[in-house]
């Protein structure tokens, strides 16, 4: 019987040791977290990074980077607290249009082999623009069944924490073990021997594409749950904390090694250095300057792993 | 015949060509008043860019994956450490500006630390870099809007014979850029590692060290601009880097330098960067709101890019 870890599992090991560690030390500096209400509290705003770093991971398995994933999740959340709430005929077309328009865009870089980092930055300024026609001053109102799915008190364990469960899961099951997704990895581990094979890579970037917009919209619309009301730069520092949160969970940029697991603990990680800084009590000045050294540190962390993970194999 | 031949080849033409267009579009809405006004806004505000703006392609020129998210963070902090040790003394103008540089030495240095030594990808590098850039100018500054000195503030606003002295220099610093790209050992070096990192290791080429220069050197010139932007704008503020991530991005693709990297071009980076101003003002004059403003830019720069890889798909 073989007891020695896979390689996936022990890339798994940095992001779920560091966020443990990361909670204990919340849990020591301030016991009253250890609460149902408390770990809502703390993971509360964690449900949308989850998701929209698993839209930003399904880009990244592709190879490609979404610079646009921080504005079109505002423009979603501004789409959610305008026409989703008033006129849900009108709200729900308008965001089956915008997941179209993301397939629409992996077939765009697909075909004419665009470099995805311009296209997705050209992406940012267009949805931040509708975003601002929308919604020109902060505002809106969160539709009553986003707002009751993102308030719910489920027995036992808070929602946040569900919720992440549930996403990392269901992302879980798609990129890892069906089809689709050894398909969408295997054009970002090589995209030729994928076509050779005689699948369709370009099926499969628009098929990432897509259900990563299907995940952003859903990110979105669990941002609108928490926060009650929208604007047009809502979620723009999603984009930075979505592709750290992917690099966190162990994936990498290329070659289409990505772990949704992975991402949902590096998003929750991401969430937590915010409240354990504040636990600190780190001046306020400091606290983005050490959420940079937290990312840093993490990921020497994982240098050191993969240096000993490297030797195992070697002998 | 061969000289037009070959000047349409030029990816800088597109970019210049596309200023015209603007230019005149812009020109004519307002029946010709404005037009030097135009022209010299253009020139001032465009100058920022290119200078942020050829850093960026330096280190983008060094390959795919190579970017620096730092730029904003590493303005704000000089700008904000510059205008506090000047401290509007005309007599410490200098000790600020080499205050600025340092700077910029110091967190290009820390970039490629984390680059080499961490191996982490420079776009989370840079990135984890620049919130603690972003940090220390926020404990630099604590809310004071210290002015700059009055002999900067009347250099960086004023012109000489007409054309804006921020042209200038930004000219100067692209004319030099453009010389240590085309004509010195370095420009080679850094091309030959944007085609081939492995190859270019193979012919002998220091890499690290190149990268390392290259990573400074782009840190330097986002020091610089920062430094000039504060005492042009009439003093630091927290947020004033903050649209040239993404516009020293856009200027250095627009302009015509590959993204796969290998191959730079500095006239494009002016070109580019006064068409990002020109569409700006022209969307302004047509009475424009923010939002189609910001939905027209977007188009543009998809569409250039468009274009642009069409382009070089024909050529081998």
């Amino acid at each position: 019987m073989n007891l020695r870890p896979s390689s996936d599992t022990i890339r798994l090991i940095v992001p779920a040791l560091s966020l443990a560690s990361l909670l204990a030390a919340v849990f020591w500096l301030q016991p009253r977290a250890m609460s149902y209400i408390g770990l809502n509290l703390l993971f509360n705003l964690a449900v949308p990074i989850a998701l929209a770093t698993i839209a930003q991971m399904l880009i990244m398995a592709v190879n490609n980077l979404d610079l646009s994933m921080g504005a079109f999740v505002s423009f979603v959340a501004c789409v959610a607290a305008t026409f989703l709430y008033d006129s849900p005929l009108l709200g729900v077309p308008i965001l089956v249009a915008a997941v179209a328009a993301y397939a629409l865009l992996g077939v765009v870089i697909h075909l004419r082999n665009l470099p995805s980092i311009v296209v997705t930055l050209g992406m940012s300024f267009i949805w931040t623009g509708l975003a601002v026609l929308l919604l020109p001053a902060p505002g809106g109102h969160a539709p009553e069944w986003a707002r009751w799915l993102m308030t719910a008190k489920p027995p036992l364990m808070p929602m946040a924490i569900v919720a992440s469960i549930l996403i990392a899961l269901l992302a879980h099951f798609i990129v890892m073990r069906s089809s689709f997704g050894v398909l969408v990895r295997g054009v970002g581990g090589n995209e030729r021997s994928v076509e050779r094979a005689g699948w369709s890579a370009l099926a499969a970037r628009a098929g990432a594409y897509g259900l990563a917009g299907a995940f952003a919209v859903a990110a979105g619309i669990a941002l609108v749950g928490l926060t009650t009301s929208a604007d047009a730069n809502i979620a723009l520092r999603y984009t930075l904390l979505s592709i750290a949160g992917v690099i966190l969970g162990g994936g990498e940029f290329v070659g289409g090694r990505v772990s949704p697991i992975g991402a949902v603990i590096g998003a929750l990680t991401l969430t937590l250095a915010g409240s354990f800084l504040s636990f600190l009590r780190i001046s306020p000045d400091w606290q983005i300057g050490a959420q940079g050294a937290i990312l840093i540190i993490v990921l020497a962390l994982r240098l050191f792993l993969n240096r000993i993970e490297n030797r195992e194999r070697r002998r | 015949m061969t000289l037009f031949h070959g000047l349409f080849k030029k990816p800088w033409l597109w970019s210049w060509l596309a200023v015209a267009v603007v230019w005149s579009a812009t020109v004519m809405v307002t029946g010709g008043a404005g037009a030097l006004g135009l022209s010299q806004a253009a020139l001032t505000f465009a100058a920022f860019s290119v200078i942020v703006g050829i850093g960026q392609m330096f280190v983008i020129t060094l390959g795919p994956g190579n970017i620096d998210l730092s730029v904003p963070a590493t303005m704000t902090l000089a700008g904000t450490v510059a205008l506090k040790l000047m401290n509007v003394d005309n007599g410490m103008i200098v000790p600020g500006l080499l205050a600025a540089l340092a700077v910029g030495v110091a967190v290009g240095m820390c970039n490629y630390t984390l680059i080499k030594l961490l191996r982490i990808p420079p776009i989370i590098a840079t990135l984890a870099m620049s919130f603690i850039v972003q940090s220390a100018a926020i404990w630099t500054n604590r809310g004071l809007r210290i002015k700059p000195p009055s002999l900067l503030a009347e250099f960086t606003t004023s012109s000489t014979l007409g054309i804006p002295n921020m042209a200038i220099v930004a000219l100067l610093i692209a004319v030099a850029a453009w010389v240590l790209l085309e004509k010195t050992l370095y420009g080679r070096w850094i091309t030959a590692i944007g085609q081939s990192m492995a190859a270019a290791r193979m012919a002998g080429i220091p890499v690290d060290g190149t990268r390392f220069i290259t990573y400074v050197l782009c840190a330097v010139l986002a020091a610089l601009c920062g430094y000039l932007l504060a005492c042009f704008s009439g003093g630091a503020a927290l947020n004033m880097g903050a649209e040239y991530l993404l516009m020293s991005i856009a200027v250095v693709v627009i302009g015509g330098t590959s993204v796969a990297g290998g191959d730079s071009n500095v006239p494009g980076v002016w070109g580019a960067s006064l068409f990002m101003f020109l569409v700006v003002s022209m969307l302004n004059t047509y009475g424009l709101g923010a939002g189609v403003r910001l939905i027209m830019t977007g188009l543009i720069i998809i569409s250039v890019i468009v274009v642009a890889s069409g382009r070089r798909a024909r050529q081998p």
